[in-house]
């Protein structure tokens, strides 16, 4: 089953993270890069991303038939999206495991639709 | 298949309660209820077992209104545990997959209650005071999740066994309090949630025997339901501890949930539920109320706070201070807890008590005034309303 671990954060986590010294930034980064490397090699990982700031995203969205394209994203929240990845295993249980392993904040979980 | 069920079942009740009148009444009334069951939610897998519990249950209940038949009835809920390994197995499963963590806890609890213990959406929804409908909605919500996100259908295994405990200890013993405090003749027909709730936890025992807090949650239910027959009176009022009948408490089974408490602490791995049950054998094995051991009672609440600092628990260990240090002591620690405590009727009634101790009783009326607004069970609301009569 799919499953699309979101990881999430507060603007404040993300601001601590980026004024983190260098070498500790570093060791961060590595942290998350080898939780991919290695679950993509037992073939749990079939996509992911990181996302660059919020300060970066637009958001599209309809109204009375036309496109209204406006600065930031869609949740006006204090909560963010760092990135995700897609991975593919047996249950939630499984799903779960992988996020609790996550080195860098929480994580949701989300079940995807299967077509 | 029901007259062939019917005779084994019949024969297995009379064994068990030796009257044939009322094996035969009870064995009708589980027929019946699988005729209004299973068209609704299926032929169970193992007719035969779901009739035995459904009779044991009727029987139970029928029993219970006779104080005659005491022996009988706890003869009848100690076969409820299961013979058949499979069908145990099977219960297990359950528990842990309606207790998983991904889970809220209230549906959590709800959904033990439906699918583990097989009561209905009503008596689940009268037992947590909401509509039939919120409780329907939270049970469907819950199953649907279990199904959408793919949890899995079993017992976790190796290291992921223990973090999970918890959550399934913290069910059933929300389960059994439920049970208990509504216990009383107004809801004598009701199933008990209490017993159901020591029977499965007595399932997570025989999974893990050796942990400590598996067996302190045992022992602590076990010393509640040992002295319960004391809690109502004959017309059903409930009976403080300081005035229960304390013989009618059943103190061989107060000594061996003790020799199992013993067990438990030699396992030398602490917990709540082992220091609750520990302050429950203190009250258990003092003969009458003076001579409960307050002091160590206070000792025990201190290490209890130690291990898990609640607002709850130390209301309780008030209680205890104000028989070694007196009521204005108490009071004091009591009025800290205002901010958190302050919509729980537990603690306005302690209040209540403290104060007409020290003598104030107009402040007294109204903590207890109070108390009343916000309790919800109607044996302790009939408590409070006696109190203010007076």
């Amino acid at each position: 089953m799919k499953y699309v671990l979101l990881f999430v954060g507060t603007m404040e986590d993300q601001k601590r993270f980026e004024n983190l010294p260098p070498e500790q930034l570093a060791a961060g980064m590595k942290a998350a890069e080898q939780w991919f490397e290695e679950y993509s090699r037992s073939g749990k990982i079939v996509g992911g991303e990181q996302l660059k700031g919020p300060e970066t995203a637009t958001t599209v969205r309809f109204s009375e038939g036309r496109a209204i394209v406006t600065d930031g994203p869609f949740i006006e929240s204090k909560e963010i999206i760092g990135g995700f990845a897609v991975v593919q295993v047996k249950d939630l249980d499984e799903a779960l495991e992988m996020a609790k392993a996550w080195p860098a904040g929480p994580v949701e979980v989300w079940p995807a639709v299967e077509r | 298949m029901f007259r062939e069920e019917a005779a084994k079942l019949t024969g297995a009740m009379v064994r068990l309660i030796g009257n044939f009148d009322i094996a035969e009444e009870v064995v009708q009334d589980s027929l019946l209820a699988a005729l209004e069951n299973w068209p609704v939610h299926g032929i169970p897998d193992n007719p035969g077992a779901w009739l035995m519990t459904a009779a044991r249950r009727r029987a139970i209940d029928v029993l219970r209104r006779d104080q005659r038949y005491a022996e009988k009835v706890a003869l009848l809920e100690r076969s409820i545990v299961p013979s058949d390994p499979a069908e145990a197995d099977d219960r297990l499963r359950l528990i842990f997959t309606c207790c998983h963590p991904a889970l809220a806890q209230e549906a959590q609890v709800a959904l033990t209650l439906r699918a583990v213990a097989g009561f209905t959406t009503q008596e689940i929804a009268a037992a947590f005071l909401v509509s039939e409908t919120t409780m329907a909605q939270r049970i469907v919500r819950a199953k649907r999740k279990i199904v959408e996100a793919n949890i899995p259908y079993r017992v976790p295994e190796g290291p992921d066994l223990i973090p999970r405990v918890d959550a399934v200890l913290a069910v059933l013993y929300l389960m059994f309090n439920e049970g208990y405090l509504s216990r009383g003749p107004q809801v004598a027909s009701r199933r008990d949630l209490a017993e159901d709730a020591m029977w499965l936890t007595s399932l997570v025992a025989r999974l893990l025997p050796d942990q400590a807090e598996v067996l302190g949650l045992i022992v602590l239910m076990r010393l509640h339901l040992a002295r319960s027959r004391a809690r109502f009176d004959a017309d059903g009022e409930i009976v403080l501890l300081p005035d229960q009948d304390r013989t009618l408490w059943d103190s061989a089974a107060i000594a061996q949930a003790v020799e199992v408490l013993d067990r438990a602490t030699s396992l030398a791995s602490p917990g709540p539920y082992q220091q609750q049950a520990a302050i429950a054998a203190v009250h258990s094995e003092a003969r009458t109320w003076q001579e409960t051991d307050w002091a160590q009672i206070v000792a025990l609440y201190d290490t209890l706070l130690r291990i898990t600092d609640t607002p709850v628990i130390r209301l309780n260990r008030a209680v205890a201070v104000s028989h070694v240090a007196g009521p204005r002591v108490a009071l004091g620690e009591v009025n800290d807890l205002a901010i958190s405590l302050g919509g729980y009727h537990l603690f306005h009634a302690t209040r209540a008590e403290l104060l007409d101790e020290l003598g104030e009783t107009a402040l007294a009326r109204e903590a207890r005034q109070r108390a009343l607004e916000l309790c919800q069970n109607p044996a302790e609301r009939s408590l409070l309303e006696r109190k203010l009569r007076r």
